[in-house]
C-alpha cells in the first residue's frame, strides 16, 4: 500500500496547529511537571497561543494579498479571506473569554489548567471548521469543539445544573452529529464525493435524475447545523445549557460555536451547495422566520439573564442566517459582518454577567441587576451599551449588523424576511430595554459592590469599546467584510 | 452656498455640552450652567445661519450649507448635511424650545444626567432634521429614541416605566417599515444605475418606479412617520408619553420628535414616492381629518392637563398633516409653517403646565379652578397661547391654519369643510378647559397659588413675542420657506399638483 502525502500550505493550517499545541503543551504539564500547574500559568499559554493565532491571520492576509486565496491538504483545507477574518475573531473571543475564564477560576477556587486546555482544544475545532472545505473536515472540527464544550458546560461540580446542563447537551448534540455525519454519507452517496468544492463542482455539471439523495444528505446537513446554531426548531437544549454551564464557557460558547457553526454553514450552503440555491432558499426562509420570531417572543417572558440571553442568541442566529439566505457576496459579507461585531460583544456581557453572578455563580435573576448602574455607573452603563448593542440601536455594531444582514435580503427580493426579522428585534427591545432599566432603577436590592478584577475589567472594556468605535466608524470592519469573500462564490 | 461648517458645529455643540456637563457631574449647578451655555450658543448659531441662509443658491436648488462625506462605501452609510427653507426653521425651533425647556422647566433630581440626556436627543434631533441622506436620517431619528426613553424611564412619573416602554417598543416596530423601505429603495437605485450604493437623497429622488413599487414604499415610510407624529389611528402612545415625561421632556417630545414625522412625511414621504400621492392622498387626509376630530373631541374630556395638550396636539398635527399632503402650495407653506408655530406653542402650553404642577402637585383638571385669581398674570400668558392655539387672527396659529384651510379648499373642498370644524373644536376644548382652571372663585390650595415669578415670567416672553411676531409679520419667514416648498412642488409636479 503506498500512501501519498499530499502537499501541506503550512501557512494556512497553523492557526489549528498553534491552539492545538497550546492545549497539548498545556495537558503535558498538569500530566508530568510536579507541581501543580498554576491558573496563571495555564491563563499565559492560552492567552499567547490565542495572540499567536491572531498574529498568524495577519500573515495569512497578507499571504492572500500577494499569491489569493487558495486550498491545501489535498484541497480539505482553504485558506481565503473568509476564514482568515472568521479565525481572527475566534482567537479574539478566546483571548477574552480566557480573561474572564482567569478571574472566574480565581473567584470560585478552581485549581488546574483544564479549562484553558478544552477551551483551546474547542478553538482549534472552530477554527478547523471555518477552514473546511470537505464535509469530513467539517465534521472533525465540528466534534472537536462539541466534544471540549460538553466538558466545559460541566465544569462546575459545585452546581447540580452544570451536570445537567452538559448531559442534556452531550445527549442532544451527539444525535445533531450523528444526524450531520448521516447527511454527509448520503451527500457522499448522491454525487460521489465529500469535498465541497467538488460537489458543487458536480452538481453545476450534471443533471440529477433523481436528486432525493443529495437533497435528503443536504437537509440532514443543514439540520445537523441548526442544531449546533440553535436556530428553530432546534434550539429546545439551549436556554437550559446556557443556565447550566458555568458563565464564562456561556459567553464562549455563545460566541465560537456560532462563528465556527455559521462559517462552515456558509460553506455548505454557498461554496457545495450553492448550485441548489432554489432548493434550500424556502426552507431556510421558514427557518429564519421561527428562529427570529420565536426566539424574540420566548425572551420576554424569561426571568433570568442567562436564558434571556441564550434566546436572545437564538434570536440573533435568525439574522446571522439572512445573509447565507441571500446566497450573495453581499450576503456572506454581511453574515461575516453580523459574526464580528456580535461575539466580542456577546462575550464582554456574558463577562459582566459572570461578575454579577458572586461567588456560586448563581444570581442570575434580572432583579440582581437592579440599580447597579447608580452603584457603579461605569459597569451598568457598559453593560447598557452592549445591551442597546444587541438591540441594534444606532451607533452601536448591533445596528450596522442587522443593517448589513438586511441589506444583503432587500438586494435579493427579501423584502418581508427582512420585515419580520426586523419586527421581532422590536419584540426584543422589550426585554433588553426592560434588563437596562433594570440596571438604572433607584431602589437596589444589595448594595454590595461589585470588584471587577483587571482582566475582566480588560475584557468589558474591550468589548464596549469595540462596541462603539465601530458603531460610530463601520467604514474599516465593512470594507474588511467585503474584501474577505469566500473561495468557492458561485 | 455657504460652508457646511456651520451645520456640523450644530451637531457638535450639544454633543460637546452632554459631554462637559457629565463631566462637571460632582460640584453642584455647574452642569446646568453647561448646558444653558450650550444651548445658548447653539440658539445663536442656528439664528446666525437663519439669517445667512440664501433662499436662492442655485438654478433650482435651494439648499444650503451643503456637504456630503462618504464613511462607508460597502454600506452606502454617508455624512451628508445640508438645509433648505423647510428644514431652517424647524432648526431654529429645536434649538429655541431646547433653551427654554432648559430654562423653564428645570428639573433637580440627578440634574448632571438629566441635562446631558436633554442635550444629547437637542443633537440627534438637529441631524435629523439636517441630514441630506436617507439613511443618515433613519439613524439620527432611530437614535433619538434612546435618549427619549432614559429621560422618559428615569425623571417621569408613576407609570414612567411602562411608557416609555409603550413609546420605545411603538415606534421602534414602526420604523422597522421605513428602514425596510429606505433599503429598498437604495438597492432599486443601485440596480437601475448599476453604481454605488447609495442614499443621497437627491439621488434617490430619480429613482424610477412602478406605480404599485411607489404606494408601498408610500406605505412603509408613511407608517413610520404617522406613528411619530403621531397621526390617527397610530397615536395611542402619545398621551401617556407626554403626560408621564418630565415637563421638559414633554416639551421636547411634543414640540420637536413629532415634528420629525411631519418633517420625515413632507420631506421624504411626498418627496420622493410622488407616485403615490394620487391614491395615498385621499386616505391620509382623511386619517388626518379623524385625527382632526378625534384629537378635539377627546381634549374636550381630559381629566389631566397634559393629557389634554397631547389630544390638542393630535389635532394639531392633523392640520399639519393636511397642509403635507395636500399638495397645495399655499397648503404646504403653511404646513411648514404650523410646524413651527405648534412647536412655540406647546412649549409654551407645557411650560405653563409645569409652573402649575410645580405649585400644585397636580394636573387633574377638577384639582384646579379660579386660577385667574391668585395668578392672572399665569392666566394672561396662557390666555395668549391658548389663543394662538385657537388660531385668533393676530396671532402666529392663525396664520398657518388659514393657509392651510384656504390651500386645501382649492384641491379638497370636503376635507377643508371638514376640517374647519375643527377649528371650531379647538375653541370649545381650549376655553372651556381654560374656564374650568382659571375662571370661578379659587378654593383651597389654589387659592393661595403663587403668580409667575419675574424669571418664569422671562422664560415666556420669548415665547409670546414669537407667538405675536409671527402673527403680525410672518413674511421673513415666508419668503424662505415658500422657495423650497416650490421646488419640492415641481419634483413632485408630475403626479398632478396644482398651482
Amino acid at each position: 500500500m503506498n500512501l501519498v502525502v499530499p502537499h501541506i500550505h503550512y501557512l494556512a493550517i497553523m492557526p489549528v496547529i498553534v491552539l492545538f499545541a497550546g492545549s497539548v503543551v498545556l495537558l503535558f504539564a498538569t500530566a508530568l511537571v510536579r507541581t501543580k500547574v498554576t491558573t496563571v500559568v495555564a491563563t499565559g499559554v492560552t492567552s499567547l497561543a490565542a495572540l499567536a493565532a491572531l498574529v498568524l491571520t495577519f500573515f495569512q492576509w497578507y499571504s492572500l494579498d500577494q499569491h489569493g486565496a487558495t486550498t491545501t491538504v489535498a484541497h480539505a483545507i482553504t485558506l481565503d479571506g473568509f476564514s482568515v477574518v472568521a479565525t481572527g475573531v475566534i482567537a479574539v473571543c478566546l483571548l477574552m473569554a480566557t480573561l474572564v475564564g482567569h478571574d472566574w477560576a480565581v473567584r470560585e477556587g478552581v485549581v488546574g489548567a483544564e479549562y484553558q486546555i478544552l477551551a483551546l482544544a474547542a478553538s482549534a475545532g472552530a477554527v478547523l471548521m471555518t477552514q473546511a472545505n470537505d464535509l469530513i473536515v467539517v465534521f472533525l472540527g465540528l466534534e472537536i469543539l462539541s466534544i471540549a464544550l460538553y466538558v466545559l458546560v460541566a465544569f462546575d461540580r459545585h452546581r447540580r445544573t452544570s451536570a445537567e446542563a452538559a448531559l442534556k447537551y452531550f445527549l442532544l448534540g451527539s444525535f445533531a452529529s450523528a444526524i450531520f455525519i448521516y447527511g454527509a454519507a448520503l451527500v457522499y452517496g448522491g454525487t460521489g464525493t465529500t469535498n465541497l468544492s467538488s460537489i458543487s463542482y458536480f452538481l453545476g455539471n450534471n443533471v440529477l435524475l433523481r436528486p432525493g439523495l443529495v437533497y435528503a444528505g443536504g437537509a440532514l446537513l443543514l439540520v445537523g447545523f441548526a442544531f449546533k446554531v440553535a436556530a428553530v426548531p432546534f434550539h429546545l437544549w439551549s436556554p437550559d445549557v446556557y443556565e447550566g454551564a458555568p458563565t464564562p464557557v456561556t459567553g464562549f460558547m455563545a460566541a465560537v460555536v456560532k462563528v465556527g457553526a455559521f462559517a462552515a454553514l456558509v460553506r455548505v450552503l454557498i461554496s457545495a451547495l450553492g448550485t441548489q440555491l432554489d432548493t434550500w432558499r424556502p426552507i431556510l426562509w421558514v427557518l429564519i422566520v421561527l428562529t427570529t420570531v420565536v426566539g424574540a417572543a420566548l425572551a420576554v417572558v424569561q426571568r433570568n439573564a442567562k436564558r434571556m440571553l441564550a434566546y436572545s442568541s437564538i434570536n440573533h442566529a435568525g439574522f446571522i442566517l439572512i445573509g447565507i439566505w441571500a446566497g450573495t457576496v453581499r450576503g456572506v459579507a454581511g453574515t461575516l459582518f453580523y459574526l464580528i461585531t456580535y461575539a466580542p460583544t456577546v462575550v464582554a456581557t456574558f463577562a459582566i454577567v459572570t461578575l454579577v453572578g458572586g461567588l456560586g455563580d448563581e444570581q442570575h435573576d434580572v432583579a440582581n441587576y437592579r440599580g447597579l448602574a447608580r452603584r457603579q455607573p461605569w459597569l451598568g452603563a457598559s453593560l447598557a451599551v452592549l445591551l442597546l448593542s444587541q438591540l441594534g440601536a444606532p451607533l452601536t455594531t448591533g445596528f450596522y449588523a442587522k443593517y448589513s444582514v438586511l441589506a444583503s435580503a432587500l438586494d435579493t427580493n427579501g423584502a418581508s424576511l427582512a420585515l419580520i426579522a426586523l419586527l421581532s428585534a422590536a419584540i426584543a427591545a422589550f426585554f433588553y430595554l426592560r434588563w437596562t432599566i433594570t440596571l438604572y432603577s433607584e431602589e437596589s436590592v444589595d448594595a454590595t459592590r461589585i470588584v471587577v478584577p483587571r482582566a475582566t475589567g480588560v475584557v468589558i472594556g474591550l468589548g464596549v469599546a469595540l462596541t462603539l468605535v465601530f458603531g460610530i466608524w463601520p467604514g474599516p470592519l465593512a470594507t474588511l467584510a467585503q474584501h474577505a469573500t469566500v473561495l468557492f462564490v458561485p | 452656498m455657504h460652508s457646511s461648517l456651520w451645520l456640523s458645529a450644530l451637531l457638535v455643540v450639544p454633543v460637546l455640552g452632554a459631554a462637559l456637563a457629565a463631566l462637571v457631574r460632582k460640584r453642584e449647578g455647574w452642569s446646568y450652567a453647561v448646558a444653558v451655555t450650550a444651548s445658548s450658543v447653539e440658539f445663536v448659531l442656528t439664528i446666525i445661519i437663519a439669517f445667512l441662509y440664501n433662499s436662492h443658491v442655485a438654478h433650482a436648488q435651494t439648499f444650503d450649507f451643503a456637504t456630503r462625506h462618504v464613511l462607508s462605501a460597502p454600506f452606502g452609510l454617508a455624512y451628508d448635511v445640508a438645509i433648505d427653507g423647510i428644514s431652517l426653521f424647524l432648526v431654529v425651533l429645536t434649538s429655541f424650545v431646547v433653551l427654554v425647556a432648559l430654562l423653564g422647566a428645570r428639573d433637580r433630581r440627578r440634574e448632571p444626567a438629566f441635562v446631558s440626556w436633554l442635550l444629547l436627543l437637542t443633537a440627534l434631533t438637529m441631524g435629523s432634521f439636517i441630514a441630506h441622506d436617507v439613511l443618515e436620517f433613519f439613524i439620527f431619528f432611530e437614535l433619538t429614541l434612546v435618549p427619549s426613553y432614559f429621560i422618559i424611564a428615569q425623571w417621569g412619573g408613576a407609570e414612567r416605566v411602562k411608557a416609555a416602554l409603550k413609546f420605545f417598543i411603538y415606534t421602534f416596530s414602526a420604523s422597522a417599515f421605513l428602514l425596510i423601505g429606505i433599503l429598498y429603495l437604495g438597492f432599486s437605485h443601485q440596480h437601475q444605475t448599476q453604481g454605488a450604493l447609495t442614499f443621497a437623497y437627491g439621488a434617490l429622488a430619480q429613482t424610477q418606479m412602478t406605480h404599485s413599487t411607489a404606494i408601498w414604499l408610500f406605505i412603509a415610510f408613511a407608517i413610520a412617520f404617522a406613528a411619530k407624529s403621531p397621526i390617527w389611528p397610530l397615536h395611542t402612545w402619545s398621551p401617556i408619553t407626554y403626560a408621564e415625561a418630565p415637563t421638559a421632556g414633554s416639551i421636547e417630545f411634543s414640540a420637536l420628535l413629532a415634528k420629525l414625522g411631519s418633517y420625515g412625511l413632507l420631506r421624504f414621504a411626498v418627496g420622493l414616492f410622488p407616485l403615490a400621492l394620487p391614491d395615498m392622498r385621499p386616505v391620509v387626509l382623511t386619517l388626518a381629518v379623524i385625527g382632526i376630530l378625534y384629537g378635539s373631541a377627546v381634549a374636550c374630556v381630559s381629566r389631566d392637563l397634559k393629557r389634554f395638550v397631547a389630544y390638542s396636539s393630535l389635532a394639531q398635527m392633523g392640520f399639519i398633516t393636511l397642509g403635507v399632503m395636500t399638495g397645495s402650495k399655499i397648503a404646504m407653506v403653511g404646513a411648514v409653517l404650523l410646524m413651527f408655530n405648534h412647536g412655540v406653542i406647546t412649549a409654551g402650553f407645557f411650560l405653563i403646565i409645569g409652573f402649575i404642577e410645580q405649585r400644585r402637585a397636580s394636573i387633574q383638571i377638577r384639582d384646579l379652578n379660579g386660577l385667574q385669581g391668585p395668578a392672572p398674570v399665569m392666566a394672561g400668558l396662557f390666555t395668549v397661547v391658548m389663543l394662538a392655539s385657537i388660531g385668533l387672527p393676530g396671532l402666529s396659529g392663525f396664520v398657518s391654519e388659514y393657509l392651510i384651510l384656504i390651500g386645501t379648499f382649492a384641491t379638497h373642498t370636503w376635507w377643508s369643510v371638514v376640517a374647519t370644524l375643527g377649528v371650531v373644536g379647538a375653541a370649545l376644548y381650549l376655553l372651556w378647559a381654560y374656564q374650568r382652571v382659571f375662571h370661578g372663585e379659587a378654593v383651597g390650595a389654589n387659592a393661595t397659588m403663587a403668580d409667575v415669578n419675574s424669571k418664569e415670567r422671562w422664560v415666556l416672553v420669548p415665547v409670546v413675542v414669537l407667538i405675536v411676531a409671527l402673527g403680525v409679520f410672518p413674511k421673513p419667514v415666508l419668503d424662505r420657506i415658500s422657495p423650497s416648498v416650490q421646488q419640492l412642488i415641481e419634483h413632485v409636479a408630475p403626479s398632478g399638483v396644482s398651482k
